[in-house]
């Protein structure tokens, strides 16, 4: 039977960078930034384990902090897109 | 320049449409009702395929629908159209065709999904398009929606199901639909609900997707070509063209003589079968329409599809003018920067310039230079082509001759261009294919040289992977300013020595360069002041004479001193050198201080391309040009020393003592005698197996370990006797050729042939030759060769070595068709993103892909070794370490 949920913070695993739903504010701030509007940044589904685990909704920008072995850190934003299939 | 006299506009978009029957009657110039093109006269048949109301061919005749000629006034050409007797299915659009059936009822022609639904699903392709999403998933799950419905949820009709039977045949429960009922059943589709089928209902209907009146393209589409003998030969789709009309007029005539329907259906579906061929000729489930030699046609698909077709062969690329191919040689007195070309092709290229007021005299010169008497004895001088001069709106281009030469200078005026042939100097664009990478294609300074080849300098020839074995290379020479300034600071050679691949050198010394410094740096090589001066002449350096030493009345200098005049004053750095890799000793390193090299010998580290530690540290601390001059002479250097000192290799240089033979021989039996103890152990059920192997596998394992120990032992032994004053020995070790498995191979053991990474086991039954018992697991049997290169391989080595020898050929075969397709894929994936302003990585529409380029926004050309930063030697620099 497959689990609706995960047992376990998948959050805190250590695979999993760190993913901070950004306020609205923030949200400007980085479409500002960069130029562009929403539908030219990268996507992520609703349904992707980590937003569901976060609870973020649909059109919630997200700042995903990955670690990177040439630059130590690097930062993606990430759009929640609705999954219509 | 173009745009005064021309004018321009923005394409704003295009669209694609269906063409409806009326569009083609209207924007047809005759009907075509004959299958003949010519008559007995040669001249074509009114009505006929060759109507000259279609645009004509020959020069001089003129269209009957625009009365303009086809060379001068350009008459583009006009459409003809033929009425089909019954309606066929366009094979392009069956696959819409079937999903347009399964959506609708039959009866009513309306969606089979519940209004509610129908508004559901417009809303949702609304908002596709404000979020910008695919619609694509939208039009699947209508489709699929409908295809669940079991009775017309507005008229009640039962559905059928719709099978498409390929190529163009419609099935509604298995009973065949005619083209005129899917005809009838399209039409009956409402406007208002196309967009939910994916249509457009500004630009088609559905019924437009059964033909019922054919286009027939221009006759300067399909030109015919006379040959020599006066025969005429018509083009592909000319002919598949009168296989239509001939069938379409027998349908017709049978039809209105009321003929039994089963002649009828029968012509019907031959008239399918030749508007499918002719629309695609590799439409599969039906054999390709062939020519009368057996050749299949080419008709419409078959003229844009693939490589050879309209989109990459003529739309994506081009043919292109200013540009020559040659043979390439090698020079190694030429630049990494320069290129020789010869003097054939220098007078065939030409770049415009045009006069002005400053250099109006220069260009009288360069009309006239090529003519003088005082240059007749020179070999090669620049002179001008074409002279392009501008009355109004006319241009004129005028041949410039000995004759016409003086007259024309005369005429030279303020605003004419001229077509100045290639000098030395000009910014040329040189290529080898495959362009696998950028710099398969780097500018280099052009320098005018006889004979008739390409020439450069060695160090070149990793990047354009090229040897000299007969390959040919193209040259493009530069028209513009613009162009010019681009490919200087972006494609010069020198600006491409540290590859974006590897972050390192890819230009570097290479074979006898190597070979050369070795020569001259190894074991305190002292050379006498004779040959020191040709040394340092061969560099072109000026200044005192290093320190030298007096010996038996002569002097002496020390080859690391000739070496040091090459490197800059206040280089300091310690590395190791690849000759004594495996050692620790203080003799390893090659250590530089304040520009001179106090110890160590040049080799494939230091200098080499890909590795060259020296090499890669000049390019980063003194600049490309600092680069640039140090591998010219470093090049010149090598060279020179190998002409000094003699260097050369030849089969004596592989062998070995008796003493070492029997060593080796001695060894190879003992590898025997314990395959042998291996085998009799399987075969006694005695071998342990190692976990998760059966007892064969285990023993294949063994074995190989065995024979590849035998191999080593034999490369060992045979090394020890190779020593440093061995030319193929210098070569392996100083990275300059080949390697020390090439030469134990030679002189030692050729060792264990392997096909599929595994010892050979088929060909006959239980034995891999006739030769051996069968079921015989020994060394021989199955493909190890205890035989020397030198020696000479015995009948079975040598065909077990060709089974080897075939797989390796095969691979690389298969292995280049495969990583060229998978290339071509992601080129074109990827052909539009770039890196903007502000470091991010975007695609043509600015979607962002990366928001810094690579997460780090390092440019791996810079970087080192991949790394952003040289950590280390930074640190060093720093302590003050060396």
């Amino acid at each position: 039977m497959p689990q609706k949920e995960p047992t376990f913070d998948i959050t805190k695993h250590q695979l999993v960078p760190k993913h901070i739903i950004l306020s609205e504010k923030e949200k400007k701030e980085v479409l500002e930034k960069y130029g562009v509007d929403e539908t030219q940044l990268p996507k992520i589904l609703n349904t992707d384990p980590v937003v569901v685990a976060i609870g973020a909704k649909p059109g919630q920008l997200l700042k995903i902090i990955r670690k990177s072995p040439t630059a130590k850190e690097s930062i993606v934003y990430r759009i929640v897109v609705e999954n219509n299939e | 320049m173009e745009g005064a006299n021309s004018i321009t506009k923005k394409i704003d978009y295009i669209e694609f449409t269906l063409l409806s029957p009326s569009e083609i009657r209207k924007m047809s110039a005759t009907k075509v009702i004959t299958a003949d093109t010519y008559d007995e006269d040669g001249f074509p048949i009114s009505m006929g395929l060759m109507d000259p109301k279609m645009g004509v061919v020959e020069p001089g005749l003129r269209c009957k629908t625009c009365g303009q000629r086809v060379g001068k006034d350009k008459c583009p050409g006009h459409f003809g159209h033929i009425d089909l007797a019954m309606p066929v299915i366009h094979v392009g659009h069956v696959k819409t065709i079937r999903d347009c059936l399964r959506a609708t009822c039959r009866e009513c022609g309306r969606l089979l999904i519940t209004d509610k639904r129908r508004e559901e699903f417009l809303e949702e392709l609304k908002r596709c398009d404000e979020t910008g999403r695919s619609k694509h998933y939208v039009y699947r799950a209508v489709i699929d929606e409908a295809r669940k419905v079991e009775s017309c949820p507005h008229c009640g009709r039962a559905v059928g199901k719709i099978e498409l039977d390929k190529p163009t045949t419609l099935r509604e429960n298995g009973k065949k639909l005619t083209p005129s009922e899917v005809r009838e059943w399209l039409e009956k589709i409402r406007d208002e609900d196309l967009p939910l089928l994916d249509i457009n209902r500004n630009a088609a209907r559905p019924e437009w997707m059964v033909l019922t009146v054919l286009p027939v393209p221009p006759v300067t589409v399909r030109p015919s070509v006379t040959l020599q003998s006066g025969e005429r030969s018509e083009d592909d789709l000319t002919h598949k063209l009168v296989d239509v009309i001939r069938i379409n007029q027998r349908l017709q005539e049978n039809r209105d003589a009321g003929a039994p329907q089963l002649i009828v259906e029968d012509l019907w579906e031959l008239l399918q079968y030749h508007v499918t061929t002719y629309l695609d000729n590799q439409t599969s489930g039906i054999p390709p329409a062939r020519h009368r030699s057996g050749r299949p046609l080419k008709t419409i698909a078959q003229r844009l599809k693939g490589k050879e077709g309209r989109f990459r062969s003529n739309l994506s690329g081009k043919r292109v003018n200013f540009s020559a191919r040659t043979v390439i040689s090698p020079d190694p007195n030429l630049s990494i920067n320069e290129i020789g070309v010869p003097i054939k092709v220098a007078e065939e290229l030409t770049v415009p310039v045009r006069v002005t007021n400053y250099n109006f005299d220069w260009c009288k010169k360069m009309l006239i230079q090529k003519f003088l008497p005082e240059n007749a004895q020179k070999e090669y001088v620049p002179g001008v082509n074409y002279v392009i001069k501008t009355a109004g709106n006319i241009r004129r281009r005028i041949k410039i001759t000995e004759k016409n030469a003086e007259t024309m200078l005369e005429k030279l005026e303020i605003g004419d261009i001229i077509e100045r042939q290639l000098m030395d100097g000009d910014l040329v664009l040189f290529n080898r294919q495959p362009s696998l990478h950028r710099m398969s294609m780097m500018a280099h300074r052009v320098k005018v040289v006889p004979y008739k080849t390409f020439r450069f300098n060695l160090c070149v020839c990793p990047p354009y992977n090229a040897d000299f074995d007969g390959d040919e290379m193209n040259l493009h020479l530069l028209q513009g300013e613009e162009a010019k300034a681009e490919a200087e600071i972006l494609m010069k050679v020198q600006e491409n020595i540290l590859s974006p691949r590897f972050g390192g050198p890819i230009i570097g010394g290479i074979h006898d360069i190597i070979s050369g410094c070795f020569l001259l740096t190894h074991k305190d090589r002292k050379v006498r002041l004779d040959k020191a001066s040709y040394l340092l002449a061969a560099i072109d350096y000026k200044g005192d004479l290093p320190i030298h030493v007096d010996e038996n009345g002569e002097r002496y200098v020390y080859g690391r001193d000739i070496f040091s005049t090459l490197l800059p004053k206040d280089l300091t750095m310690k590395y190791k050198s690849k000759v004594y890799a495996d050692r620790d000793t203080s003799e390893a390193y090659v250590v530089i201080k304040k520009g001179v090299l106090k110890q160590g010998t040049i080799d494939e580290n230091s200098i080499g391309a890909f590795k060259g530690k020296l090499l890669d540290r000049i390019l980063r601390d003194y600049g490309m040009d600092a680069g640039r001059e140090f591998i010219d002479k470093v090049t010149r250097l090598g060279i020179a020393a190998c002409t000094i000192f003699g260097f050369t290799t030849s089969i004596d240089d592989e062998d070995i003592p008796e003493e070492a033979k029997l060593k080796i021989q001695e060894g190879l039996e003992e590898a025997m005698e314990k395959i042998k103890q291996l085998i009799h152990a399987y075969e006694n059920d005695e071998l342990e197996a190692l976990p998760g192997r059966s007892p064969e596998e285990t023993l294949e394992m063994e074995i190989m370990k065995v024979t590849g120990k035998a191999r080593d032992m034999a490369g060992e032994i045979a090394g020890e006797h190779l020593g440093l004053e061995n030319s193929a020995v210098i070569m392996a070790k100083s990275g300059a050729r080949g390697s020390m498995l090439n030469l134990s191979q030679m002189s030692g053991c050729v060792g264990q042939q392997a096909v599929r990474g595994e010892r050979i086991h088929r060909g006959y039954k239980h034995r891999t030759l006739p030769h051996f018992k069968k079921g015989d697991l020994g060394a021989q049997a199955k493909g190890f060769v205890a035989s020397s290169y030198k020696r000479g391989l015995t009948p079975t080595e040598y065909f077990f070595h060709s089974m080897g020898g075939r797989e390796g050929l095969v691979d690389t075969a298969v292995r280049t068709s495969r990583s060229g397709y998978m290339q071509r894929r992601l080129i074109n994936a990827l052909e539009d993103i770039r890196v903007e302003e502000d470091g991010s990585v975007r695609d043509a529409s600015g979607k962002i892909i990366q928001f810094i380029y690579g997460e780090d926004g390092v440019d791996p050309a810079r970087s080192y070794n991949g790394d952003a930063v040289d950590i280390d030697s930074v640190i060093a620099d720093v302590k003050g370490e060396i």
